[in-house]
């Protein structure tokens, strides 16, 4: 199994928030938290990010952009919902436009509450979505090869059945 | 056999040192800014990681191009520490920087199209210094063999000071280091996202990653033959001025902005024509 936990680059996406969440999730990159001694990059490029970073609440126009995001990163790929307008829809939940927290369109993995949430609580939730960008990494190597051996096994009964139909 | 010995040895310790270099640049940045900054070995996890990473690509011809440009460098490196033709090297490495320029292209993004053309751009500012580079070693020693610039008495800087600057002023665009950084950077964000290789993920990035640790340590060995010479003692000499040249550009990275196409060609055409153009004249009234 190969560390990939070494290497995790971030993507962050500011849906409906109040951008306080998003200056504490820059806060983490500044000298006095320097996120960057674990490896993580700042990245503004969904097919080389692993871990996506949602802040703010879902909102009718940014729903089919964070999906869109959300496909666009290889996996294996882990998402963060930081603040809780992006964990629930906070205090602008009942709003006609809001749908709800980042749960209601992508498959949030890890939540970090807050309002806005402490640049202390973002480099938790990072750290534990480190982790669990391990394990399904290492799922996801375990898939590839055990889907290496069954495309091999098909193959083979193709090659086995065709010969079967020049026979007959 | 020397020959084989010397570019078999780059093939193999390239990456090594092209990586290591990254990592240290990463590093020294980090203390420039006032930060931990990542561990020495960064670069190799992050190719390890993309390694790892499930393959998107728009176009499957992106792979092939990819490994063409991969191919064209190591070979770029190999005759050179071969001790081949510097002509011909350069003329190598341009035929990668094209192979690059397609597998951006060839995805039909409007951020790496835009990063193509401005690697495009990018190639007409470095190539003058890098040509007339080629003349200069020529016109004092009277051949590009690699092999023969080496075995000088006297270090081709003592002839050549200013074709050295301006090939250390475009190593600037050459390494996409700021202010030049414009087609794509090694810094997180830009008004591109990342430019030219803004479409390049998993493994397609880890093969652009590997060349261009390859393709550095191909262009600390230009820098190095200004210095070397005949005598063994220069090739510490010759290493040591590549640190301080690593070191500058690391520098002027991390304490300048970005400039506009217009004015790096500007720039980068006038430092060459001013410092290597001038002595270019000099050499050839001296002949």
């Amino acid at each position: 199994m190969s560390m990939v936990k070494k290497s995790p680059w971030v993507l962050h996406y500011d849906g409906s928030s109040c951008n306080g969440c998003d200056i504490e999730v820059l806060a983490c990159l500044t000298p006095v938290y320097d996120a960057e001694r674990f490896g993580i990059i700042n990245t503004g490029d969904p097919m080389q990010a692993d871990i996506l970073l949602l802040t703010g609440g879902i909102n009718s126009q940014n729903q089919a952009v964070v999906k869109q995001l959300y496909d666009q990163m290889p996996r294996p790929k882990v998402v963060v919902a930081i603040g809780v307008c992006a964990c629930t829809g906070g205090v602008f939940k009942e709003c006609y436009n809001i749908i709800g927290g980042a749960d209601t369109t992508v498959p949030v993995d890890i939540y970090v509450p807050g309002c806005a949430a402490r640049p202390q609580a973002i480099i938790d939730g990072i750290v534990q979505a480190i982790d669990l960008f391990q394990k399904r990494s290492d799922e996801h190597e375990l898939l590839m090869k055990n889907k290496g051996k069954k495309a091999d096994l098909k193959t083979k009964e193709n090659n086995n059945s065709s010969d079967k139909g020049n026979e007959a | 056999m020397k020959a084989i010995i010397c570019s078999l040895c780059y093939v193999i310790f390239a990456p090594l040192i092209g990586g290591l270099l990254d990592g240290l640049d990463r590093k020294i940045s980090a203390r420039m800014q006032g930060r931990v900054g990542p561990p020495l070995l960064q670069p190799f996890y992050d190719l390890n990681k993309l390694h790892n990473k499930q393959l998107i690509a728009v176009s499957k011809s992106q792979t092939f191009l990819m490994i063409s440009y991969l191919l064209m460098m190591i070979l770029t490196g190999a005759l050179f520490y071969a001790g081949y033709d510097i002509l011909m090297c350069f003329f190598v490495m341009s035929t990668a920087s094209t192979f690059l320029y397609f597998a951006a292209i060839v995805t039909g993004s409007p951020y790496s199209t835009i990063g193509a053309s401005r690697e495009l751009i990018q190639m007409m500012a470095y190539e003058p210094a890098v040509l007339l580079a080629c003349v200069g070693f020529y016109l004092c020693m009277g051949t590009f063999d690699v092999a023969k610039i080496i075995n000088s008495v006297v270090s081709p800087i003592v002839y050549l000071p200013g074709f050295f600057i301006a090939f250390v002023f475009i190593l600037t665009i050459k390494l996409r280091k700021s202010p030049f950084d414009i087609s794509t950077s090694h810094h997180a964000h830009q008004e591109l996202i990342k430019g030219l290789t803004t479409e390049f993920g998993a493994k397609n990035l880890a093969l652009f990653q590997l060349t261009e640790w390859y393709e550095v340590t191909f262009l600390c060995g230009v820098v190095g033959l200004f210095i070397i010479n005949s005598n063994p003692i220069s090739i510490i000499g010759a290493i040591a001025v590549v640190f301080v040249v690593w070191f500058l550009e690391i520098l002027i990275d991390n304490c300048s902005a970005r400039v506009k196409f217009d004015l790096m060609l500007k720039i980068s055409w006038i430092v060459t024509l001013l410092s290597a153009g001038v002595n270019l004249l000099i050499l050839m009234i001296n002949r």
